[in-house]
């Protein structure tokens, strides 16, 4: 048993031994920070498994983004789960093991855990995302080219995914639904707090100077434009949490944020559009300058940019749609 | 069979456990929770079938010869955010569903739904 | 060369040491304090004893000054942490345990 062998299978045993405490739990918050806790123990899984962006996302956005949402809707909500009662059991647990068991059954098919003669890895785009890219692009971090570049039709989709999310929150919570729900200033401020206030006053300049880091370092390590705005975005949230959420929404006012979120989107669609004018087809960015390597990393760095500032926006203008409800009991 | 596909069996029992919860309970909240646990596993799955024996993050460099593979890593690391995209949504809805019911239990608000 | 490695050998032990204690710490200690304080053992000397003992086999200097960024914020972040959750605690009164109570 290689060391790798031993590690994966004790940190995919932590992971199934907390998903199993979270579903036992009835007191929700618990269940709230467990499942940040499984979060950073995906992303030391995700690292194992050599995706280190991937790990990264899930990192900021496990820990930093989700755990606040979900604290946020259990404060507005009841925090105590209900008894499940014994004949609701029943049918879950058939449905699992069923299902399970065709899983386990189906996975006979499976190539073997890290084969490197799998279908996947034998594909020819295998050789294209890893060798070719070199010359096609010249960015050393392949997913971001294959994130950018050659899948950046899919990125526009998945952007427009958050973008309609943002949108149908904005819906339901937002000062649109409610105008009269506006601020709310008690328990959320952490006023009291000096040594907390101080320490993050301190951090939130090397907060915001590490997105911009990860937003601009994402062709040559570990980084890109998702990861960038989740980290922004959990920068504000911390701001919000402990100087309250009226300094926060003065420093960024909300309908900045509202016209930030379609921005972004129309950034990435007008980089397309350009294409489409200078000859090339839609996200070709070759077109974008006289050298195509260039023009690749023109139009990666566009599109990025405008990936970090949608999902920024969104993920910040969402915290603040909980945040400023009022809780109602 | 055990030593190369335990990883996949694992995930499959992350997955069931968060089916379990999404099926069985009647909290909005914890279900949305189970759904994360869900989730994650997929994520799991979807990495470890890109992942070579003795590979390295696909970050081309000199000194490196086999890279695991970048596709499913490009297809998780969007998924991910448009996860918590999706569970602000759900929250927001069961948020909106205790405000005009008072409770965010499934027999609860359907019971509510069903007396006149 | 090998002074270093078992100079790094030996810190990295002690932290893995900090940090298992720290868990057993979590587990047995009878208060919400007590607990606070066995989790911030793995926080500042498990995790700082361990990335000395990494910076001591850094191959090139800019994983170095990456480490040694590391070890600046969660020595700010580590204790400021613990400090919060003590003082919210306190604040809402959460007994501390004496002699003899029972653990809760």
């Amino acid at each position: 048993m290689t060391v790798f062998t031993l590690i994966n299978i004790s940190l995919l045993a932590i992971l199934v031994a907390t998903a199993l405490t979270v579903s036992r739990l009835r007191a929700l918050y618990e269940a709230a920070m467990l499942s940040a806790l499984f979060s950073l123990v995906t992303a030391c899984l995700f690292v194992l498994l050599d995706a280190v962006d991937v790990a990264f996302t899930e990192a900021a956005v496990g820990v930093g983004i989700s755990t606040v949402l979900l604290l946020g809707g259990l404060a507005l909500t009841r925090s105590r789960e209900a008894v499940t009662p014994r004949r609701r059991r029943l049918p879950g647990a058939a449905v699992a093991i069923l299902a399970g068991g065709t899983l386990v059954y189906a996975s006979q098919d499976l190539p073997a855990f890290g084969s490197a003669d799998s279908p996947v890895q034998r594909h020819p785009l295998t050789d294209t995302y890893l060798h070719q890219s070199q010359e096609d692009i010249g960015i050393p971090n392949t997913v971001t080219s294959v994130l950018a570049s050659y899948r950046g039709l899919d990125t526009l989709g998945e952007l427009l995914v958050v973008f309609t999310a943002g949108v149908a929150v904005l819906a339901l919570l937002g000062p649109l639904a409610h105008p009269v729900d506006a601020r709310r200033r008690d328990d959320l401020d952490l006023v009291d707090y000096r040594v907390l206030r101080v320490i993050s006053a301190m951090l939130m300049p090397f907060i915001l100077l590490f997105a911009l880091y990860v937003l601009f370092h994402g062709d040559f390590g570990p980084g890109g434009g998702f990861q960038a705005g989740v980290i922004f975005a959990a920068g504000f949230v911390l701001y919000g949490l402990v100087f309250g959420l009226d300094k926060a929404q003065q420093v960024v006012p909300r309908v900045v944020l509202w016209a930030l979120i379609p921005f972004g989107l129309l950034l990435y669609l007008g980089v397309g559009v350009v294409n489409m004018l200078l000859g090339g087809s839609f996200l070709d960015y070759d077109t974008l300058s006289s050298d195509p390597a260039a023009g690749q990393h023109l139009g990666i760095l566009l599109v990025e940019s405008a990936i970090g500032i949608t999902v920024a926006a969104v993920m910040t203008t969402v915290f603040f749609s909980f945040a400023n409800r009022r809780a109602t009991r | 069979m055990i030593g190369t596909h335990y990883v996949y069996w694992l995930l499959f029992a992350l997955m069931m456990i968060g089916l379990y919860v999404v099926i069985s309970h009647g909290n909005l909240l914890k279900k949305l929770i189970g759904l994360t646990l869900f989730q994650v596993g997929v994520f799991l799955f979807f990495i470890s079938i890109g992942k070579v024996d003795g590979g390295s993050a696909p970050i081309v460099s000199d000194d490196v010869e086999t890279y695991s593979h970048p596709l499913p890593q490009v297809l998780i690391l969007t998924a991910i955010v448009v996860g918590v995209a999706t569970l602000a949504v759900g929250l927001g809805l069961a948020v909106r569903i205790f405000e005009t019911y008072g409770t965010v239990e499934e027999e609860d608000v359907l019971e509510r739904d069903t007396t006149p | 060369m090998i002074v270093l490695d078992i100079a790094s050998v030996v810190l990295l032990a002690a932290g893995a040491l900090f940090v298992v204690s720290g868990g057993v710490g979590l587990l047995r200690f009878p208060d919400f304090y007590t607990r606070v304080h066995a989790a911030g053992i793995t926080d500042s000397a498990g995790a700082g004893l361990i990335l000395l003992g990494l910076l001591l086999r850094t191959p090139s200097w800019e994983t170095g000054v990456r480490l040694l960024v590391i070890m600046l914020f969660l020595a700010l972040t580590g204790p400021t942490a613990s400090y919060v959750l003590a003082f919210a605690a306190r604040r809402d009164g959460v007994p501390i345990w004496r002699e003899g109570d029972p653990r809760r």
